[in-house]
């Protein structure tokens, strides 16, 4: 457990950074601190690590006083993932992540052999080993950075707006990467973002600090976007918060109706509505619109393009989100649900994930 | 040709006594200047005044110098020590600068990252900063050597200078021997060339990195 108690960074021109910050952050979850520039989201979570030292307060990490150990020390036992890497370009990959482990005295063949295994956790085929940090692709870089901070295996990782750099699919990809990790490894993760909806996206608890270094809010993402405590949090989190509120309620229950499909190839009959046109896998691949005048046999040509998907899993339903954005984005305004294996199993429509909206939050799901 | 290869032997040994006035001042300049040059980096105030010295020493004519030398150490006239602390002189004026702008110019993301993983500042140093500076420090070590391979024959005016003997011998016989001052300029040049060929190879050996980058 990370504390921060009544913490202040002033600068010596008198700035304030970070004004009386009260905080606990809990153990084996990952805690995104987000805000706009010049809120000091960054130089709180330097200061846990004594990157900064803290003008007044006191930061305990598992009850005991940062200040009571060197800072090289205490910088050993906790991981930190920065912007861009921060690889050491003169060092190969292995190299750079038995970085740390070799500092604590570990042998040499011993720090590489972990570090092999590291690239196999953070996703990173071995051939890329001996390679040197410009040899590879900054989602690459990024991951050979979190295999960095993990090397030593320290309860705490500490992430400075790890993934802003890369682009927006790659970023996705490390995002998705880093929750499944740490299902995994369970860590103490304290993650600055600018980035709201990456903050909303990883954070078990969300921490939102306002300009000039005060803590506005903190609550589970859930709860920010049904329940911001005033207008900063409210426009920080963005106007289509309802929206997004959707994605941590559980679609179980809506209504997945059956859809008529046509398959490709097939005869076009006398249309009367929008059809969903199959594959021989009865995997989705378009609409047959309802003014259609398509004689003889459909070709992909012919299709209008279907929007998003609904996984409706048995095991695993997926979020009222998914499941209304499906029918929002549709041309034909009734969503696709498929299953696992990516099959047509049936339709949802707008009302039937309001209808399920609503009874959640008669039962109080929703935070109100 | 003929009175080349009459001297051969001579040459041969001249040509190391050369390398020897030449390249201990390029590996004692190099020790001196790594101190200086980290404090450069370091301190500010310091850059000001180092950075703007070994520039004005690196003004200082040789043979000025060279004739200084004797005065200001209270050596005498024909120790070799002369050349060589001379030598040594243009060598960190020569460093200094190469080596503090290299140090400057490690990225202040790796050094973050050097600090945040438990360097400490001297380890953070030897570790990190020096290595990434190995490219910028090894070109100024090779302009060095070779500098200091040529300037070594200019302390044949006071009377150590290497294959710079065979310069002023041929020039002052009569009449003057060409075929001696061509020999010794040519092995000069020669000298000089595998050095910096050596040093470069070395370069390359040491920085691997460097090398790879750029063939991505």
């Amino acid at each position: 457990m990370i504390e921060f108690q009544s913490v202040t960074k002033r600068y010596d021109d008198g700035t304030v950074a970070v004004d009386e910050l009260d905080l606990t952050i809990d153990d084996g979850k990952i805690t995104v601190l987000v805000g706009p520039s010049g809120c000091g989201k960054t130089t709180s979570l330097r200061m846990i690590n004594r990157m900064v030292e803290a003008s007044s307060g006191t930061i305990l990490v598992d009850g005991a006083d940062i200040r009571s150990q060197r800072p090289a020390a205490l910088r050993r036992g906790i991981g930190y993932v920065i912007q861009n890497a921060g690889l050491f370009p003169h060092r190969t990959v292995l190299d750079n992540i038995a970085t740390v482990p070799i500092l604590l005295g570990t042998k040499k063949a011993a720090a590489r052999r972990r570090a092999e295994e590291l690239l196999d956790t953070v996703g990173l085929p071995r051939e890329l080993a001996k390679r040197y940090p410009a040899q590879l692709s900054g989602g690459q870089q990024q991951r050979v950075g979190v295999a960095r901070a993990l090397a030593a295996d320290p309860p705490v990782l500490l992430m400075d707006e790890p993934f802003s750099a890369v682009d927006p699919v790659v970023r996705d990809d490390l995002q998705e990467e880093l929750l499944r990790l740490q299902s995994e490894l369970g860590k103490t993760i304290v993650f600055v973002t600018h980035d709201i909806d990456e903050a909303i996206k990883l954070g078990d608890k969300v921490a939102v600090l306002r300009v000039g270094g005060k803590l506005a809010q903190y609550d589970t993402p859930a709860t920010l976007l049904a329940k911001p405590v005033d207008d900063f949090v409210a426009g920080f989190v963005g106007r289509d918060r309802g929206y997004r509120a959707l994605g941590f309620l559980s679609a179980h229950g809506v209504e997945v109706a059956p859809l008529s499909t046509l398959t490709l190839g097939e005869p076009a009959p006398v249309v009367t509505g929008w059809t969903v046109v199959v594959d021989e896998r009865r995997r989705p691949l378009g609409w047959l619109s309802a003014k259609s005048t398509v004689e003889g046999e459909i070709r992909s040509a012919d299709l209008v393009a279907g929007g998003s998907l609904y996984v409706a899993d048995s095991t695993a339903a997926g979020s009222l989100r998914a499941a209304l954005d499906s029918a929002l984005s549709s041309p034909s305004g009734t969503g696709i649900a498929v299953d696992a294996e990516g099959a047509v199993v049936g339709g949802v429509t707008a009302d039937s994930v309001l209808k399920v909206l609503d009874a959640a939050r008669r039962s109080g799901e929703v935070p109100s | 040709m003929n009175w080349i290869i009459d001297h051969l032997p001579q040459l041969l040994s001249v040509s190391g006594e050369h390398l020897q006035l030449a390249l201990v001042p390029v590996a004692v300049g190099l020790l001196l200047s790594l101190p200086l040059a980290w404090v450069a980096n370091r301190w500010p105030v310091a850059r000001a005044i180092l950075v703007p010295v070994s520039a004005l020493l690196y003004t200082i004519p040789s043979l000025a110098l060279f004739v200084m030398m004797p005065l200001l150490l209270g050596t005498k006239v024909l120790d070799p020590i002369n050349v060589q602390a001379a030598l040594t002189i243009y060598t960190v004026a020569l460093l200094v600068r190469a080596i503090a702008d290299a140090l400057a110019a490690v990225p202040e993301s790796v050094i973050q990252a050097a600090s945040a993983m438990g360097y400490r500042a001297v380890g953070r140093f030897f570790a990190v900063e020096l290595p990434l500076a190995v490219p910028v420090l090894i070109a100024g070590v090779r302009v060095a050597a070779v500098s200091n391979i040529s300037l070594v024959a200019v302390g044949q005016i006071i009377g150590v200078g290497g294959l710079g003997f065979f310069l002023l011998q041929g020039f002052q016989s009569s009449p003057p021997n060409y075929q001696e001052i061509v020999g010794g300029i040519v092995l000069i040049v020669v000298l000089a060339l595998v050095v910096d060929g050596l040093l470069a190879l070395a370069g390359r050996a040491l920085a691997p990195w460097n090398r790879k980058a750029v063939s991505r």
